[in-house]
């Protein structure tokens, strides 16, 4: 390899006095005085959670509190890492919405595993599941991570329903045979 | 002694040549149209036909177009088309069902053109108008021919406005059936199981036109032994097992060629397991043995696995031990009454274990024997012979005649104090006939599964596997060898049986042995006339006959069942 020898520039006599860097990183810094804030007092103050957001995923109910997940299993089958682990069941004759007849016995997601992909979400039949704007967890313990069925529904809530298909099916079931 | 293939040659069927999309192809005469377009891989969409059952063409699913090559009606001369220079083809202007055409010379079949795909986007829409939306709640789901056949051959989206017919949902037909009305599409399959196989009429159609619905004839309920057969030939999700309900999802679930053990018929079956646990057990086709059936008692054995008195710890004495500890007092005992040491063999062991148990007796110089297990056989799938491997026990040389129901000999042996020790592989002595009183007179030496009175009284127990976690073969009725395979990891604290009974002999001073099933049928293949130049690894999946010849005089205890004739 050739040896290219560069020849170092003169300073001019404005770079020797340093004035002009001095003013220039300033300007920066009185910047920043006047200007909003980027930074947030977490935990105290929480950003602002856009529309579309993947949190943690939660299961929800509809606005007759009728929990909508039936166990269908396809969230448990389309999740990546495998964090999600249902134990089906079967709804009493006797329960309120034994027309449904089936729903989740246990329902855990390990938040350990979770990659917030949300294919859970985009492959529910029943718009049971949404990751919706929860983002952080904590806890001592693996076991702490894992969302049982009674949690996910308390960080879900109630969410609005479109369809009300099990409601339809049960009023054209009260009605009787009708075409 | 020879292997045969396959029992007396079949009579070389009458083949004849039809032209499936334009290919041509041989068939038996006679044979149906889609079994015929299988053999060259076209599918054939259907609902109602089943192989297996009498046809009758209610679904309209496999609307084919049928032609015959064109002669001359007066002088029966061929018919030539000049555009193409062959015979001309007479088409059927509307299209006909193909499980109703038999295959005849020259028949022409068309599954691919235009008109077709109008008849079976047609009746697909008709299919599903009340049918309602139930898949994820639905048992069926992802193997429901609805399903797929939607996919495949419907048109893709509703125009449906209307309202669905409502009809019984959850209905309980049997102790094991749950019907849902809705999801049924009159097909009949199940009718016609029950009719023509299962031999018990109780089902059958009410109401006319869109309200018709399945139902159990007034008074009767589908309680008959074969009644999950209905559940598996159901191609929609109307039939369910009660059992199977809501348990778990088909497509989570490992498949495990597996062989009923509740009689000697040895029908074969599918293991469905997840993560080390059985779901249900279904029939798998045997042509030979048991069609695409099998009982509801067999399917409920997978419950043994997990039951609550499974033994999972090796005890001498009382005392939890390791298989070591338990082989080398198990083989301390033994010596300890040479010569007065009797062997249990079982029918319920597999060939293997029963040549291992076989190779026991004759190092130890004992008597060797099997539990005899009769009881009522059903002309169907359940023989009278309620052990599974009977005849493997004669074909590995473990006994030479039928097995006796009770003990005998081997009481009178206790009693006269020349029998001091028992080596009881998988069977309760107690049920086999011996008192308590005999039991505590012995050394008993038990290798099993679940807890017995023999087991309280043994010195050694050490537990053994079950047939769904272990691999292997059977004999059946017909000297069939048929394997099963391991589907699920057996309990902590049961060892292989075959490493049990290995080390057992080695032991004993019967040298190495080895407990790798391969490698153990190559010295079977060496020791064993009858099952020379079979290796286990190429018994197919539905069996190897064996040559029943040498074992053709005993008086077995078989009567007629679906596809075995006891000798005259």
């Amino acid at each position: 390899m050739a040896v290219i020898q560069v020849e170092r520039k003169p300073l001019t006599f404005a770079e020797r006095t340093y004035v002009p860097q001095i003013i220039a990183g300033l300007v920066t810094t009185w910047k920043h005085l006047v200007r909003r804030k980027d930074t947030l007092q977490y935990p105290e103050q929480r950003p602002a959670i856009p529309p579309g957001y993947r949190g943690v995923p939660t299961l929800v109910r509809d606005p007759n509190g009728r929990e909508k997940c039936v166990s269908c299993q396809l969230c448990e089958f389309v999740c990546p890492p495998k964090a999600i682990r249902i134990t089906p069941g079967e709804i009493p004759l006797d329960a309120p919405h034994a027309h449904v007849e089936r729903a989740p016995q246990a329902f855990d997601i390990d938040m350990l595993r979770c990659i917030y992909c949300g294919m859970c979400q985009e492959v529910c039949p029943e718009e049971a599941i949404f990751l919706q704007q929860q983002y952080s967890m904590s806890g001592y313990t693996r076991e702490e991570f894992v969302n049982n069925k009674a949690r996910l529904y308390e960080l879900g809530g109630t969410l609005p329903d479109q369809h009300f298909k099990w409601d339809k099916k049960k009023s054209a079931e009260e009605r009787g045979n009708e075409h | 002694m020879n292997v045969v293939e396959s029992m007396p040659p079949p009579p070389k069927p009458d083949l004849i040549t039809v032209n499936i999309d334009g290919r041509d192809v041989a068939v038996p005469k006679g044979t149906n149209a889609i079994e015929a377009a299988r053999l060259v891989g076209v599918d054939v969409p259907f609902y109602c036909y089943h192989p297996k059952l009498s046809v009758v063409g209610n679904c309209r699913m496999c609307l084919i177009e049928i032609g015959m090559p064109a002669v001359d009606p007066a002088t029966k001369a061929p018919i030539m088309d000049p555009a193409t220079g062959k015979q001309r083809i007479n088409w059927i202007p509307r299209p006909q069902i193909g499980c109703a055409t038999n295959a005849s010379p020259g028949l022409h079949i068309r599954t691919n053109t235009p008109q077709i795909k109008d008849c079976r986007e047609g009746v697909m829409e008709f299919l599903l108008i009340n049918h309602p939306l139930d898949c994820p709640i639905c048992d069926q789901a992802g193997e429901c021919k609805l399903q797929e056949q939607a996919t495949g051959y419907g048109r893709g989206y509703s125009r449906f406005i209307e309202q669905k017919v409502v009809k019984p949902k959850r209905t309980q037909l049997g102790p094991r059936v749950t019907l849902d009305d809705e999801r049924c599409i009159l097909c009949s399959r199940c009718i016609r199981f029950c009719k023509e196989i299962a031999r018990d009429d109780v089902l059958g159609f009410i109401d006319r036109g869109s309200y018709s619905t399945l139902t159990c004839y007034p008074g009767k309920k589908l309680t008959n032994n074969y009644s999950l057969n209905t559940v598996d030939i159901c191609p929609v999700g109307a039939l369910t097992s009660t059992d199977f309900r809501f348990k778990m999802r088909v497509w989570f679930l490992k498949q495990t060629n597996s062989i009923d053990t509740e009689s000697s018929v040895g029908a074969n079956t599918v293991v469905w397991s997840r993560e080390g646990i059985i779901y249900r057990i279904t029939p798998r086709r045997n042509d030979e043995v048991n069609d695409t059936w099998m009982s509801d008692s067999g399917r409920e054995l997978y419950k043994q696995v997990r039951s609550s008195d499974r033994l999972t710890a090796i005890r001498v004495n009382g005392i939890d031990s390791s298989l070591d500890v338990a082989v080398q007092a198990a083989a301390e005992l033994i010596r300890a009454s040479a010569g007065a040491v009797a062997v249990v063999g079982s029918g319920r062991s597999s060939v293997e274990e029963q040549f291992l148990t076989h190779k026991l007796a004759k190092l130890l110089q004992a008597p060797a024997g099997i539990v005899s297990r009769v009881g009522e056989g059903d002309g169907i799938l359940i023989s009278a012979d309620r052990n599974p491997n009977v005849r493997g026990a004669l074909v590995t040389g473990l006994i030479q005649g039928l097995p006796q129901p009770k003990l005998e000999r081997l009481a009178a042996g206790i009693d006269a104090g020349t029998i001091r020790t028992v080596v009881a592989i998988n069977e309760d002595l107690v049920a086999a006939g011996l008192t308590p009183a005999q039991l505590a007179k012995v050394a008993i030496v038990y290798l099993g599964t679940h807890v017995q009175p023999t087991t309280a009284a043994a010195r050694v127990v050490i537990p053994t596997l079950t047939v769904f976690e272990k691999s292997g073969t059977f004999v059946n009725q017909q000297f069939r060898l048929q394997k099963f395979a391991k589907a699920v990891p057996g309990p902590a604290g049961a060892s292989d049986d075959l490493v049990a009974l290995s080390r057992l002999l080695a032991a004993l001073g019967g040298g190495a042995i080895p407990s790798e099933i391969n490698a153990l049928w190559s010295l079977m293949a060496e020791e064993v006339p009858a099952l020379k130049t079979i290796a286990f690894g190429r018994v197919p999946a539905t069996g190897l006959q064996l040559d029943p010849a040498p074992w053709a005089g005993l008086p077995y205890v078989e009567g007629e069942t679906l596809h075995y004739k006891p000798a005259p």
